[in-house]
Protein backbone atom coordinates (compact mmCIF):
# COMPACT_ATOMS: atom_id res chain seq x y z
CA UNK A 1 0.00 0.00 0.00
CA UNK A 2 1.42 3.19 -0.88
CA UNK A 3 2.22 5.52 2.07
CA UNK A 4 -0.05 8.02 3.33
CA UNK A 5 1.37 12.22 1.99
CA UNK A 6 2.81 13.94 4.49
CA UNK A 7 0.33 16.34 5.69
CA UNK A 8 2.66 19.55 4.92
CA UNK A 9 3.18 21.82 8.55
CA UNK A 10 1.92 19.30 10.50
CA UNK A 11 3.40 18.26 14.22
CA UNK A 12 3.46 14.66 15.70
CA UNK A 13 2.11 14.86 18.85
CA UNK A 14 2.99 11.27 19.66
CA UNK A 15 2.56 10.08 22.90
CA UNK A 16 3.91 6.98 25.38
CA UNK A 17 2.59 4.48 26.76
CA UNK A 18 -1.10 5.39 26.25
CA UNK A 19 -0.59 5.41 22.51
CA UNK A 20 -0.05 2.11 22.86
CA UNK A 21 -3.71 1.27 24.14
CA UNK A 22 -4.74 3.26 21.00
CA UNK A 23 -6.14 1.47 18.09
CA UNK A 24 -5.34 3.17 14.54
CA UNK A 25 -7.20 6.70 13.96
CA UNK A 26 -7.97 6.58 17.47
CA UNK A 27 -7.65 9.83 19.97
CA UNK A 28 -7.69 9.72 24.00
CA UNK A 29 -10.58 11.65 25.29
CA UNK A 30 -10.93 11.86 29.41
CA UNK A 31 -14.57 12.91 28.66
CA UNK A 32 -17.34 10.48 27.51
CA UNK A 33 -19.36 11.72 24.40
CA UNK A 34 -22.88 10.89 23.96
CA UNK A 35 -23.82 9.66 20.66
CA UNK A 36 -27.21 8.09 19.30
CA UNK A 37 -29.44 8.12 16.11
CA UNK A 38 -32.19 9.63 17.99
CA UNK A 39 -33.62 11.16 21.14
CA UNK A 40 -32.76 9.17 24.80
CA UNK A 41 -35.39 7.44 25.63
CA UNK A 42 -37.34 7.94 29.15
CA UNK A 43 -37.10 4.63 30.66
CA UNK A 44 -38.42 3.79 34.37
CA UNK A 45 -36.98 0.44 35.79
CA UNK A 46 -40.45 -0.18 37.04
CA UNK A 47 -41.77 -0.90 33.17
CA UNK A 48 -38.29 -1.99 31.98
CA UNK A 49 -37.90 -5.55 30.80
CA UNK A 50 -34.77 -7.68 29.42
CA UNK A 51 -35.83 -10.99 27.33
CA UNK A 52 -33.39 -13.26 25.78
CA UNK A 53 -35.10 -15.22 22.75
CA UNK A 54 -34.06 -18.15 20.29
CA UNK A 55 -35.67 -17.05 17.00
CA UNK A 56 -39.32 -16.73 17.86
CA UNK A 57 -38.98 -18.67 21.83
CA UNK A 58 -38.09 -16.99 25.21
CA UNK A 59 -35.49 -18.54 26.65
CA UNK A 60 -35.70 -15.65 29.77
CA UNK A 61 -37.17 -12.62 30.58
CA UNK A 62 -36.46 -10.30 33.93
CA UNK A 63 -37.59 -7.07 35.51
CA UNK A 64 -35.40 -5.09 36.86
CA UNK A 65 -35.36 -6.24 40.23
CA UNK A 66 -35.23 -10.11 38.45
CA UNK A 67 -32.22 -8.96 36.49
CA UNK A 68 -30.28 -6.61 39.44
CA UNK A 69 -30.52 -10.45 41.78
CA UNK A 70 -28.44 -11.82 38.94
CA UNK A 71 -24.81 -12.52 39.22
CA UNK A 72 -22.97 -9.62 38.90
CA UNK A 73 -19.63 -8.62 37.06
CA UNK A 74 -17.26 -6.01 37.33
CA UNK A 75 -14.42 -5.12 34.30
CA UNK A 76 -11.93 -2.32 33.69
CA UNK A 77 -11.83 -1.61 30.09
CA UNK A 78 -11.25 0.45 27.01
CA UNK A 79 -13.39 1.67 24.97
CA UNK A 80 -13.58 2.83 21.59
CA UNK A 81 -16.08 4.85 19.49
CA UNK A 82 -16.25 4.63 15.17
CA UNK A 83 -16.14 8.98 15.82
CA UNK A 84 -12.30 8.71 16.70
CA UNK A 85 -12.42 8.50 20.62
CA UNK A 86 -10.94 6.33 22.64
CA UNK A 87 -11.33 6.36 26.57
CA UNK A 88 -9.25 3.99 28.98
CA UNK A 89 -9.62 2.33 31.91
CA UNK A 90 -13.71 2.34 32.22
CA UNK A 91 -15.45 0.58 34.90
CA UNK A 92 -18.62 -1.52 34.40
CA UNK A 93 -20.33 -3.47 36.18
CA UNK A 94 -23.28 -5.79 34.96
CA UNK A 95 -24.62 -9.34 34.61
CA UNK A 96 -22.21 -11.46 31.85
CA UNK A 97 -23.42 -13.01 28.97
CA UNK A 98 -21.57 -16.26 30.10
CA UNK A 99 -24.03 -15.75 33.64
CA UNK A 100 -26.99 -15.14 31.28
CA UNK A 101 -26.46 -18.12 29.14
CA UNK A 102 -25.97 -19.80 32.79
CA UNK A 103 -29.13 -18.93 34.26
CA UNK A 104 -31.32 -20.01 31.12
CA UNK A 105 -29.65 -23.73 31.21
CA UNK A 106 -27.89 -23.50 28.35
CA UNK A 107 -23.99 -24.76 28.52
CA UNK A 108 -23.49 -23.25 25.46
CA UNK A 109 -24.60 -20.92 22.88
CA UNK A 110 -27.63 -22.57 20.47
CA UNK A 111 -27.11 -20.49 17.49
CA UNK A 112 -24.53 -18.89 16.31
CA UNK A 113 -25.19 -14.77 15.69
CA UNK A 114 -27.30 -12.35 18.10
CA UNK A 115 -29.41 -9.34 17.41
CA UNK A 116 -29.68 -6.82 19.87
CA UNK A 117 -32.70 -5.10 20.16
CA UNK A 118 -33.40 -1.64 21.91
CA UNK A 119 -35.79 1.01 23.11
CA UNK A 120 -36.08 3.35 19.72
CA UNK A 121 -35.64 0.60 17.02
CA UNK A 122 -32.10 0.25 16.96
CA UNK A 123 -30.84 -2.97 16.45
CA UNK A 124 -26.74 -4.46 16.42
CA UNK A 125 -25.74 -7.51 14.95
CA UNK A 126 -23.16 -9.61 16.63
CA UNK A 127 -21.01 -13.22 16.53
CA UNK A 128 -21.74 -14.69 19.28
CA UNK A 129 -17.91 -15.96 20.17
CA UNK A 130 -17.87 -12.16 20.57
CA UNK A 131 -19.91 -12.24 23.76
CA UNK A 132 -19.14 -15.76 25.39
CA UNK A 133 -15.82 -16.03 27.60
CA UNK A 134 -16.12 -12.81 29.29
CA UNK A 135 -16.05 -10.74 26.15
CA UNK A 136 -19.31 -9.20 26.86
CA UNK A 137 -21.75 -8.16 29.17
CA UNK A 138 -25.61 -5.92 30.16
CA UNK A 139 -23.86 -3.24 32.24
CA UNK A 140 -26.24 -1.27 34.23
CA UNK A 141 -23.29 0.52 36.47
CA UNK A 142 -20.83 3.43 34.90
CA UNK A 143 -17.91 3.88 37.20
CA UNK A 144 -20.17 2.25 40.34
CA UNK A 145 -23.20 4.59 39.52
CA UNK A 146 -26.82 3.96 37.42
CA UNK A 147 -26.06 4.01 34.04
CA UNK A 148 -27.06 7.87 32.64
CA UNK A 149 -29.93 7.66 30.10
CA UNK A 150 -27.91 9.37 27.49
CA UNK A 151 -25.24 6.70 27.93
CA UNK A 152 -27.70 4.10 27.70
CA UNK A 153 -29.28 3.15 30.58
CA UNK A 154 -30.63 1.70 32.73
CA UNK A 155 -28.75 -0.70 30.81
CA UNK A 156 -26.60 -1.41 27.40
CA UNK A 157 -24.56 -3.90 25.97
CA UNK A 158 -21.06 -3.99 26.61
CA UNK A 159 -18.67 -5.41 24.47
CA UNK A 160 -15.67 -3.15 24.26
CA UNK A 161 -13.51 -5.47 22.13
CA UNK A 162 -15.33 -3.95 18.93
CA UNK A 163 -16.48 -0.35 17.71
CA UNK A 164 -18.56 1.08 20.91
CA UNK A 165 -21.69 1.18 18.57
CA UNK A 166 -21.63 -2.28 19.14
CA UNK A 167 -22.36 -2.22 22.54
CA UNK A 168 -25.78 -0.67 22.03
CA UNK A 169 -27.73 1.88 24.67
CA UNK A 170 -31.27 1.39 26.15
CA UNK A 171 -31.27 -2.97 25.49
CA UNK A 172 -34.36 -4.63 25.55
CA UNK A 173 -34.01 -7.89 23.78
CA UNK A 174 -30.97 -10.41 22.81
CA UNK A 175 -32.22 -12.56 19.80
CA UNK A 176 -30.21 -15.68 18.88
CA UNK A 177 -29.85 -16.30 15.42
CA UNK A 178 -28.54 -18.94 13.02
CA UNK A 179 -27.55 -16.56 10.08
CA UNK A 180 -26.26 -13.14 10.57
CA UNK A 181 -28.05 -10.44 9.82
CA UNK A 182 -27.02 -6.58 9.12
CA UNK A 183 -28.37 -4.14 12.42
CA UNK A 184 -29.10 -0.55 12.24
CA UNK A 185 -25.92 1.01 11.65
CA UNK A 186 -24.22 -2.02 9.93
CA UNK A 187 -27.14 -1.06 7.49
CA UNK A 188 -26.28 2.34 7.41
CA UNK A 189 -22.58 2.50 5.48
CA UNK A 190 -20.81 1.28 8.65
CA UNK A 191 -18.30 -2.32 8.78
CA UNK A 192 -20.75 -5.60 9.71
CA UNK A 193 -18.31 -6.36 12.70
CA UNK A 194 -16.09 -3.03 13.60
CA UNK A 195 -12.55 -4.38 15.02
CA UNK A 196 -10.80 -0.82 15.96
CA UNK A 197 -7.59 -2.99 15.77
CA UNK A 198 -8.49 -3.30 12.35
CA UNK A 199 -9.96 -0.14 11.56
CA UNK A 200 -13.21 -1.72 9.99
CA UNK A 201 -15.17 1.49 10.76
CA UNK A 202 -17.00 1.46 7.66
CA UNK A 203 -18.72 -0.89 5.01
CA UNK A 204 -15.72 -2.12 3.01
CA UNK A 205 -12.73 -1.63 5.20
CA UNK B 1 -30.97 3.52 -3.09
CA UNK B 2 -32.87 3.29 0.14
CA UNK B 3 -30.97 2.99 3.68
CA UNK B 4 -31.43 -0.65 3.78
CA UNK B 5 -31.07 -2.29 0.64
CA UNK B 6 -26.99 -2.06 1.04
CA UNK B 7 -25.27 -5.08 0.52
CA UNK B 8 -23.14 -6.29 3.38
CA UNK B 9 -19.62 -6.19 1.05
CA UNK B 10 -18.76 -2.87 -0.26
CA UNK B 11 -15.83 -2.01 -1.82
CA UNK B 12 -13.71 0.08 1.32
CA UNK B 13 -14.00 4.09 1.12
CA UNK B 14 -10.49 4.57 -0.18
CA UNK B 15 -8.60 7.52 1.42
CA UNK B 16 -7.89 9.88 -1.29
CA UNK B 17 -6.29 13.43 -2.09
CA UNK B 18 -7.53 16.61 -2.12
CA UNK B 19 -6.45 19.65 -3.16
CA UNK B 20 -7.81 22.89 -1.32
CA UNK B 21 -8.86 25.63 -3.47
CA UNK B 22 -10.24 28.17 -0.91
CA UNK B 23 -10.53 28.88 2.48
CA UNK B 24 -13.25 31.36 3.54
CA UNK B 25 -13.35 32.77 7.15
CA UNK B 26 -16.70 32.33 8.20
CA UNK B 27 -16.50 33.49 11.84
CA UNK B 28 -13.82 34.37 13.63
CA UNK B 29 -13.40 30.68 14.92
CA UNK B 30 -14.85 28.92 12.23
CA UNK B 31 -13.82 28.62 8.44
CA UNK B 32 -14.79 26.43 5.50
CA UNK B 33 -12.34 24.50 3.23
CA UNK B 34 -12.99 24.20 -0.19
CA UNK B 35 -11.53 20.99 -1.58
CA UNK B 36 -10.96 19.91 -5.12
CA UNK B 37 -11.48 15.40 -4.46
CA UNK B 38 -9.50 13.88 -6.60
CA UNK B 39 -12.08 11.10 -7.51
CA UNK B 40 -15.84 11.76 -6.16
CA UNK B 41 -19.15 9.90 -7.43
CA UNK B 42 -21.35 12.34 -4.93
CA UNK B 43 -22.77 12.70 -1.69
CA UNK B 44 -26.24 12.70 0.03
CA UNK B 45 -26.66 15.72 2.19
CA UNK B 46 -25.74 15.67 5.69
CA UNK B 47 -23.28 12.79 5.36
CA UNK B 48 -19.27 13.17 6.15
CA UNK B 49 -15.88 12.43 5.93
CA UNK B 50 -12.79 11.37 7.74
CA UNK B 51 -9.83 13.80 7.31
CA UNK B 52 -5.95 12.20 8.08
CA UNK B 53 -2.92 14.38 9.11
CA UNK B 54 0.17 12.34 9.06
CA UNK B 55 3.27 13.91 10.79
CA UNK B 56 6.88 13.21 9.25
CA UNK B 57 7.24 10.12 11.78
CA UNK B 58 4.36 8.55 10.39
CA UNK B 59 1.85 10.05 13.89
CA UNK B 60 -1.19 10.32 12.03
CA UNK B 61 -4.79 12.10 13.56
CA UNK B 62 -8.20 11.11 12.00
CA UNK B 63 -11.63 13.62 12.72
CA UNK B 64 -14.80 13.61 11.03
CA UNK B 65 -16.52 16.71 9.55
CA UNK B 66 -19.97 16.98 7.72
CA UNK B 67 -20.05 18.20 4.17
CA UNK B 68 -21.85 21.55 3.85
CA UNK B 69 -21.88 21.55 -0.20
CA UNK B 70 -24.80 20.38 -1.63
CA UNK B 71 -24.41 17.04 -3.81
CA UNK B 72 -24.90 19.24 -7.44
CA UNK B 73 -21.59 21.06 -6.58
CA UNK B 74 -18.10 19.58 -7.58
CA UNK B 75 -16.07 21.18 -4.37
CA UNK B 76 -16.53 19.96 -1.39
CA UNK B 77 -16.84 22.30 1.16
CA UNK B 78 -16.27 21.48 4.89
CA UNK B 79 -16.91 23.57 7.87
CA UNK B 80 -14.74 23.41 10.50
CA UNK B 81 -14.65 24.87 13.98
CA UNK B 82 -12.07 25.74 16.52
CA UNK B 83 -11.77 23.21 19.55
CA UNK B 84 -9.66 24.06 22.63
CA UNK B 85 -7.01 21.77 22.19
CA UNK B 86 -8.08 20.54 19.05
CA UNK B 87 -4.87 19.21 17.07
CA UNK B 88 -6.59 18.81 13.75
CA UNK B 89 -8.75 21.66 14.15
CA UNK B 90 -6.37 24.32 15.01
CA UNK B 91 -3.99 22.50 11.83
CA UNK B 92 -7.19 22.87 9.29
CA UNK B 93 -7.42 26.24 10.89
CA UNK B 94 -4.02 28.01 11.36
CA UNK B 95 -2.00 25.71 9.16
CA UNK B 96 -3.92 24.82 6.59
CA UNK B 97 -2.83 26.90 2.98
CA UNK B 98 -4.60 27.08 -0.99
CA UNK B 99 -2.86 24.43 -2.52
CA UNK B 100 -2.30 21.90 -0.22
CA UNK B 101 -2.88 18.49 -0.31
CA UNK B 102 -5.41 17.15 2.11
CA UNK B 103 -6.05 13.39 2.78
CA UNK B 104 -9.76 12.28 3.19
CA UNK B 105 -12.29 9.44 2.40
CA UNK B 106 -16.13 9.71 2.25
CA UNK B 107 -18.77 10.02 1.65
CA UNK B 108 -19.70 8.00 4.91
CA UNK B 109 -23.33 7.49 6.61
CA UNK B 110 -26.54 6.29 5.76
CA UNK B 111 -28.71 7.46 8.61
CA UNK B 112 -28.34 11.36 9.39
CA UNK B 113 -29.03 12.41 5.35
CA UNK B 114 -31.93 13.91 3.58
CA UNK B 115 -32.75 14.85 -0.41
CA UNK B 116 -35.78 16.06 -1.88
CA UNK B 117 -36.84 12.48 -2.99
CA UNK B 118 -37.51 11.61 0.85
CA UNK B 119 -40.12 13.79 0.84
CA UNK B 120 -40.89 16.17 4.51
CA UNK B 121 -41.58 18.65 5.52
CA UNK B 122 -38.48 19.25 7.35
CA UNK B 123 -37.86 20.85 10.43
CA UNK B 124 -33.84 21.33 10.99
CA UNK B 125 -32.35 22.68 14.07
CA UNK B 126 -28.57 23.36 14.47
CA UNK B 127 -26.86 24.41 17.34
CA UNK B 128 -23.35 26.47 16.52
CA UNK B 129 -21.49 24.54 14.15
CA UNK B 130 -23.99 22.09 14.52
CA UNK B 131 -25.44 24.06 11.14
CA UNK B 132 -22.94 21.93 8.42
CA UNK B 133 -24.56 19.08 7.60
CA UNK B 134 -27.93 20.80 7.50
CA UNK B 135 -26.49 23.68 5.09
CA UNK B 136 -25.83 21.03 2.76
CA UNK B 137 -29.71 19.89 3.06
CA UNK B 138 -30.66 23.53 2.55
CA UNK B 139 -28.43 24.10 -0.24
CA UNK B 140 -29.60 20.72 -2.12
CA UNK B 141 -33.12 21.52 -1.46
CA UNK B 142 -32.81 25.28 -2.27
CA UNK B 143 -31.96 23.84 -6.32
CA UNK B 144 -34.82 21.78 -6.52
CA UNK B 145 -38.01 23.44 -8.49
CA UNK B 146 -40.20 22.81 -5.97
CA UNK B 147 -38.42 22.76 -3.13
CA UNK B 148 -40.01 20.68 0.10
CA UNK B 149 -41.75 22.92 2.86
CA UNK B 150 -39.10 23.12 5.89
CA UNK B 151 -38.19 25.18 8.62
CA UNK B 152 -34.41 25.84 9.77
CA UNK B 153 -34.45 26.66 13.53
CA UNK B 154 -30.77 27.67 14.15
CA UNK B 155 -29.55 28.35 17.77
CA UNK B 156 -25.79 30.51 18.14
CA UNK B 157 -24.35 32.50 20.70
CA UNK B 158 -24.32 35.80 18.70
CA UNK B 159 -25.31 37.43 15.77
CA UNK B 160 -21.46 37.10 14.92
CA UNK B 161 -21.34 33.57 15.49
CA UNK B 162 -23.64 32.83 13.13
CA UNK B 163 -22.14 30.58 10.26
CA UNK B 164 -23.49 30.94 6.48
CA UNK B 165 -25.55 34.11 7.93
CA UNK B 166 -25.68 36.12 4.68
CA UNK B 167 -26.42 33.11 2.52
CA UNK B 168 -29.18 32.06 4.99
CA UNK B 169 -30.95 35.24 4.85
CA UNK B 170 -30.95 35.32 0.96
CA UNK B 171 -32.65 31.88 0.86
CA UNK B 172 -35.05 32.56 3.22
CA UNK B 173 -36.12 36.03 1.27
CA UNK B 174 -38.00 34.98 -1.69
CA UNK B 175 -38.82 31.50 -0.56
CA UNK B 176 -42.46 31.55 0.94
CA UNK B 177 -41.56 27.60 1.89
CA UNK B 178 -38.62 28.21 4.44
CA UNK B 179 -39.07 29.27 7.51
CA UNK B 180 -36.00 30.48 8.93
CA UNK B 181 -35.48 31.54 13.12
CA UNK B 182 -32.35 32.28 14.99
CA UNK B 183 -32.34 31.97 18.69
CA UNK B 184 -29.10 33.90 20.13
CA UNK B 185 -28.44 32.72 23.65
CA UNK B 186 -25.84 35.48 24.84
CA UNK B 187 -25.67 38.72 23.17
CA UNK B 188 -28.42 40.34 20.94
CA UNK B 189 -28.91 44.18 19.40
CA UNK B 190 -31.08 45.76 21.18
CA UNK B 191 -33.49 45.66 18.12
CA UNK B 192 -33.03 41.83 18.02
CA UNK B 193 -36.39 40.96 16.75
CA UNK B 194 -35.91 37.03 16.71
CA UNK B 195 -35.48 34.35 19.45
CA UNK B 196 -34.01 35.56 22.55
CA UNK B 197 -32.10 32.44 24.54
CA UNK B 198 -31.84 29.11 24.52
CA UNK B 199 -34.14 27.42 22.16
CA UNK B 200 -37.37 26.49 23.92
CA UNK B 201 -40.52 24.45 23.67
CA UNK B 202 -42.85 27.34 22.64
CA UNK B 203 -39.81 28.07 19.81
CA UNK B 204 -40.03 24.74 18.97
CA UNK B 205 -43.94 24.99 18.45
CA UNK B 206 -44.59 27.74 16.86
CA UNK B 207 -41.75 26.93 14.27
CA UNK B 208 -41.55 23.37 13.35
CA UNK B 209 -44.64 22.03 11.74
CA UNK B 210 -48.01 20.15 13.00
CA UNK B 211 -48.00 16.87 14.05
CA UNK B 212 -50.36 15.66 11.32
CA UNK B 213 -47.75 17.05 8.44
CA UNK B 214 -45.24 14.43 9.93
CA UNK B 215 -42.28 16.42 10.07
CA UNK B 216 -39.04 14.88 9.63
CA UNK B 217 -36.39 16.06 12.31
CA UNK B 218 -32.60 17.14 11.65
CA UNK B 219 -30.98 17.72 14.61
CA UNK B 220 -27.44 18.75 15.00
CA UNK B 221 -25.06 20.58 17.84
CA UNK B 222 -23.34 20.10 20.89
CA UNK B 223 -24.72 17.22 22.75
CA UNK B 224 -26.41 19.10 25.36
CA UNK B 225 -28.52 21.16 22.67
CA UNK B 226 -29.58 17.94 20.90
CA UNK B 227 -30.41 15.82 24.00
CA UNK B 228 -33.02 18.92 25.07
CA UNK B 229 -34.16 20.34 21.79
CA UNK B 230 -35.03 15.67 21.08
CA UNK B 231 -36.82 15.39 24.18
CA UNK B 232 -38.70 18.65 24.11
CA UNK B 233 -39.80 17.81 20.66
CA UNK B 234 -40.54 14.45 21.56
CA UNK B 235 -42.91 16.28 24.96
CA UNK B 236 -44.76 17.60 22.30
CA UNK B 237 -45.75 14.56 20.65
CA UNK B 238 -43.71 13.86 17.97
CA UNK B 239 -42.39 10.61 16.85
CA UNK B 240 -39.30 9.66 18.22
CA UNK B 241 -38.22 8.07 14.88
CA UNK B 242 -39.16 11.03 12.95
CA UNK B 243 -36.11 12.55 15.04
CA UNK B 244 -32.70 12.42 13.64
CA UNK B 245 -29.76 13.13 15.68
CA UNK B 246 -25.99 14.06 15.24
CA UNK B 247 -24.26 15.11 18.84
CA UNK B 248 -20.64 16.51 18.76
CA UNK B 249 -18.34 17.33 21.59
CA UNK B 250 -17.90 17.14 25.50
CA UNK B 251 -20.87 16.10 27.36
CA UNK B 252 -19.26 17.72 30.63
CA UNK B 253 -20.27 14.43 32.69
Amino acid sequence: MDRPPVSRGFKSKRQAPEAVRLPPGQYLTTDFPVLSAGPTPDIRVADWKIALQLGGSLLGKWTWDEFEALPQTTITVDIHCVTKWTKLSTVWQGVSFDDLLKVVGLSEPPDAYVMAHCDGGYTTNLPVADLVAGKAMIATRYEGLPLAPAHGGPARLLVPHLYFWKSAKWLRRLRFMPKDEPGFWESRGYHNYGDPWREQRYDGD
Amino acid sequence: MTETDAPLQQPRIAWQTGRVQAIVAETSRVKSIILQPANWSGHWPGQHVDIRLTADDGYQAERSYSIASPPEEKLLTLTVERVEDGEVSSYLLDELRVGDALEFRGPIGRHFIWSQTRGGPICLVAGGTGITPLMAMLRHRRRSPAPIPASLIYSARSLAEIVYRDELDTMARGDRDLRLVYALTREHPSDWNGHRGRVNEALLAESSFRREQNPIFFICGPTGFVEGVSSMLVKLGFDPLAIRTERFGPTGA
